[in-house]
């Protein structure tokens, strides 16, 4: 059959059309420069967020490029040590803080309403307000590369190394401000999705019909809410030993090296699975559509998430294993460190028993799935060879952990997210992106990934230590590393292809119509890209899968998308209680504003005056920064009530 | 850049009792991932290719959706047999820590490893204050016996790591960690620096040098003897040296008394210079002397400038400490 044949149209179709021009009346922004600055819309902050953080994926890319022709073989002179130290430490903090994170809001800010059934985000403006200040961070920080002061001690970033004596430039002090605005960003962003969680499911969608999506995303989102305080105070303590002349974690003043360290890991082990456990949802939702079937286990998985998340607070010292810690916290740790496979075995045999009971279809999405589950086992057993304390005594610091970081951060979130974005670029766009370019985007990434990164493992093992410059000949690392290059070079012509196929399909690709996979969630139910009020009326929701009741038969009663609070006297959104979503409240929903962006700007030219010592500056910045946020806050009797603008 | 022919750092072959017992558990431990990855990835093939749907890609949303029973069954059996896995990975773990925890027997030396930004002092210590001495960048050891280590460090965080010998240890700025390693089998083992600590991080080898006990006590006793007074030709060397080096570097019986560089007394017993970067030869020891920051840069050894035949003496000179 062909394309243009199949039958696109919605299953769950809004048919109220005179309340959806209503609301397409209250809730369409305006448009031009001022409406794009304005905007509250979660659907242009989801795409924004994934945007930005694939053009750092891009700029960060490129930099382990460079880095992989100066150890395409011994003594190459191709970088200074400073420029391949700047180049590993901004490759692995854009990776890590840049893309992982916020690609993975992306796709959550963009779906979270249209999966729970509601209209917007808890918080619009909130929202809005943590994109423009992770960009605002991201660009800080570049701006510091950009001028020859990129941070060069590495993502994790160790004292005394860090401090003044070692680093006088600037650099660090880039790196400790713009991930202090970071934290801002991720902290804001993650209550958003707390509450948007707990208060803003349809009616209905009682806490165990809740898609895995939005359970990993807030359990992330708990990880972030008790992790990032600690780095933010650590980066925030650091400056100030740096310009103030405090001694936290300087030895000169009895200040304590390994008070950072465990600062940083408490927060940057909890961050592997932040930027784990939402993909680890697309991958738990999105499967089972081309399997045809429920995800086998919905209740096991979910509660794997939130005990690896649990567990992901008690395991950080087992990035320390050899700065000669006490034998029993040796043990105790690494003890632990063992025991948090238990739940990602879970996920695991979840997936792969949903593909053997279903009939998969093998599509580029599922390909990406299908090679996510084989490259998060890779992960997963490297990281058990770590969590072995005396094998990690060697493993630890050479290119194995370095092996092993990328198949947790490429295999378990690029492969996800490359994956979800087959399935979920046509709820954005309308259109499908291209298959046949997909398989070549899929065997790409694939190959050049596992060509760049299975060798890696064997150059750890052939004790090549991670973070040199350079290496002599006669080691036995030479042509392995040529092999690492190459892998490197084919691995991004995929991420390229990647780029290319949403660029040529974003015009000219098939037309999605709404539910292009028959997917069982309620975001498949709206039109593609969905209306400006994501829901004419509140959907009310009966089963784990509205979408396919009919197949399943899962629920006595039915799920409706047409019957329901139409909510439509002013931007208004519907509160559900947290457990049982019961309908409890009606919450009026801000209307667009400069607020969030202003905020944002005014945070960071904070941070700018503190970096340049300009105190009066600072002083005014902050009577500003006041000022926006008196204006945001202000109350207003008509929030909400915005006047309706004539549709057409 | 000439490099000096150096061991392998490969460590799933030990030379010595803690070694062994490590790389035993890592060969274990990557065995059985190698099987976990296998078996995985022969069921998500397996599954993929027997259950596929000949459904074209874009007729996805027409193919009938089942709930098929049994699903669960997958979990229950695969969680537990990971499960049973992890408790034997687990145990045999917590049998190798306590096994490396403390040397078997009493250990035949100690040796203060001291990191600097690029380079490491070993400090060989005694009860008796004159059989104390210094090298730098190479350490002998007596095969056959556990040698204690005590390590810190003067500026950031290195790692001490001789990888066919034992373990790593963080050497962190304010605070002593004790490990120990043992050989035991005469022969030139190479180790590095294993955590980032700035600009050289590259360039901060070692090489454990193992002997038998005689070899060693031989050795031990030509680096107690001081450096022979330069005599004709070479007291001009020995003077520029004094001017020019000598407040980083220390020749012991000589005038230069400098800490901030390694202890050059017996240089030419040294395989290597510059942390490992280098072999010592005549022409290496040159182009060092010279431009050290052309070969090293950020190295704390500055370029001097020196003339040609100043350079000439002081190499002809550090030459002669044998």
């Amino acid at each position: 059959m062909a394309v243009a044949d199949i039958d696109r149209s919605p299953k769950l179709q809004p048919q109220n059309e005179p309340t959806a021009l209503r609301l397409a009346g209250l809730w369409a922004g305006e448009g031009g420069l001022r409406g794009w600055l304005s905007s509250v819309d979660h659907k242009e902050y989801g795409k924004r967020y994934i945007i930005t953080a694939f053009v750092f994926l891009a700029l960060g890319g490129v930099e382990a490029l460079v880095m992989r022709l100066q150890l395409a073989g011994p003594n190459k002179t191709l970088l200074t040590p400073e420029q391949y130290n700047q180049l590993f430490s901004m490759h692995g903090l854009t990776m890590i803080f840049l893309y992982a994170q916020p690609v993975l809001s992306g796709f959550s800010v963009f779906l979270f309403p249209l999966i729970l059934g509601t209209r917007d985000m808890a918080f619009p403006r909130l929202n809005a307000f943590s994109y423009w200040i992770y960009l605002l961070s991201g660009l800080f920080i570049y701006a510091g590369f950009l001028i020859g002061y990129g941070p060069n001690d590495g993502w994790f970033n160790y004292a005394p190394y860090a401090l003044k004596p070692y680093n006088p430039g600037p650099n660090m002090d880039f790196y400790a401000l713009g991930m202090i605005l970071f934290g801002v960003s991720s902290t804001a962003g993650a209550t958003n999705f707390v509450v948007t969680f707990l208060r803003a499911r349809a009616p209905g969608m009682s806490i165990n019909r809740a898609p895995i999506l939005a359970w990993g995303t807030v359990t992330a989102s708990f990880g972030i809410l008790f992790s990032v305080p600690a780095v933010s105070l650590a980066f925030f303590m650091l400056w100030t030993d740096r310009q103030f002349g405090t001694h936290f974690f300087d030895p000169a003043g009895r200040g304590q090296p390994l008070l950072w360290q465990h600062l940083f890991w408490i927060f940057a082990h909890p961050w592997v699975y932040v930027v784990a456990l939402p993909a680890m949802g697309i991958v738990s939702d999105a499967l089972p559509i081309f399997c045809r079937r429920p995800l086998v286990g919905y209740t096991v998985v979910v509660l794997a998430s939130v005990a690896t998340m649990v567990m992901g607070f008690g395991v950080w010292l087992h990035h320390m294993f050899a700065t000669g810690i006490p034998f029993l916290a040796l043990s105790f740790f690494s003890a632990a460190s063992f025991v948090i496979t238990v739940p990602s075995a879970v996920a695991v045999f979840a997936w792969i028993a949903t593909i053997w009971t279903g009939r998969p279809v093998l599509s580029t999405a599922f390909l990406f799935f299908a090679g996510f589950i084989v490259m998060f086992v890779i992960g997963g057993v490297s990281g058990v060879m770590t969590a072995a304390a005396p094998s990690d005594q060697q493993l630890t610091d050479t290119y194995f952990v370095v092996a092993h970081i990328h198949y947790v951060l490429i295999g378990i979130n690029v492969l996800a997210v490359m994956g979800g974005l087959y399935v979920w670029f046509p709820k954005m766009t309308g259109r499908l992106l291209d298959e046949r370019l997909g398989r070549w985007n899929f065997w790409t990434v694939f190959i050049g990934f596992n060509l760049a990164f299975l060798p890696m493992h064997w150059t750890g093992l052939a004790g090549m230590p991670r973070r040199i410059y350079t290496y002599p000949q006669g080691l036995g690392w030479s042509a392995v590393n040529l092999v690492t290059t190459i892998g490197a070079f084919i691995l991004a012509f995929g991420v390229l292809l990647l780029f290319v196929n949403i660029w040529i399909s974003r015009r000219r690709g098939v037309v999605a119509g709404p539910d292009p996979w028959g997917g069982p969630t309620l975001e498949w139910a709206v039109s593609s890209p969905p209306p400006p009020y994501d829901f004419a009326v509140i959907p009310a929701v009966a089963s784990r899968h509205p979408l396919w009741e009919d197949a399943l038969q899962e629920a006595a009663g039915k799920s409706s998308l047409t019957r329901g609070m139409a909510l439509d006297d002013g931007k208004e959104m519907l509160v559900t209680t947290a457990l049982d979503a019961e309908p409890v409240a009606i919450q009026k929903m801000p209307d667009d504003s400069l607020a969030p962006l202003l905020t944002a700007i005014a945070a960071t030219a904070l941070a700018v005056a503190a970096l340049r010592h300009a105190w009066i500056a600072a002083g005014l910045v902050t009577l500003v920064l006041l000022a926006v946020l008196f204006f945001w806050l202000w109350p207003r009797r008509a929030l909400g009530q915005v006047a309706e603008r004539k549709h057409v | 850049m000439p490099t000096p022919a150096s061991p392998p750092m490969n460590y799933l072959q030990a030379f010595g009792d803690k070694a062994e017992a490590i790389a035993l558990l890592t060969w274990a431990m990557l065995v059985l991932s190698i099987a976990v990855v296998a078996i995985i990835a022969l069921l998500t093939a397996a599954g993929v290719a027997l259950r596929r749907s000949r459904l074209a890609v874009e007729d996805t949303g027409r193919a009938p959706i089942q709930r098929p029973s049994g699903g669960l069954s997958w979990i229950t059996v695969g969680v537990a047999v990971s499960t049973l896995a992890l408790v034997g990975s687990m145990a045999w773990n917590a049998y190798t820590m306590a096994a490396i925890n403390r040397p078997p027997r009493a250990p035949a030396l100690t040796i203060e490893v001291i990191g600097h930004q690029w380079w490491w002092q070993f400090r060989y210590l005694s009860d008796d204050p004159t059989q104390i001495f210094d090298t730098a960048n190479e350490a002998h050891i007596p095969t056959g016996a556990p040698v204690r280590i005590l390590v810190r460090s003067e500026d950031v965080i290195h790692s001490f790591w001789i990888p066919a010998l034992g373990d790593k240890l963080d050497l962190i700025p304010g605070q002593t960690n004790a490990s120990w390693f043992e050989a035991n089998r005469p022969g030139a083992y190479r180790g590095q620096c294993a955590e980032y600590c700035g600009r050289q991080h590259a360039h901060m080898a070692l090489t454990v040098v193992a002997q038998t006990p005689e070899a060693f006590h031989a050795w031990r006793a030509a680096q107690l003897r001081p450096a022979q007074r330069a005599t004709g030709d070479l007291e001009n060397g020995e003077a520029l040296f004094g001017a020019r080096c000598g407040a980083c570097h220390t020749v012991r019986g000589t005038l230069a008394g400098g800490v901030f560089g390694p202890d050059l007394t017996h240089l030419m017993s040294r395989g290597a210079i510059a942390a490992d970067t280098l072999q010592n030869t005549t022409a290496t020891l040159t182009g060092w002397i010279a431009d050290p920051q052309r070969i090293k840069p950020g190295a704390k050894m500055p370029t001097l400038e020196l003339p040609g035949t100043e350079l000439t003496k002081i190499r002809s000179y550090l030459q002669s400490l044998k």
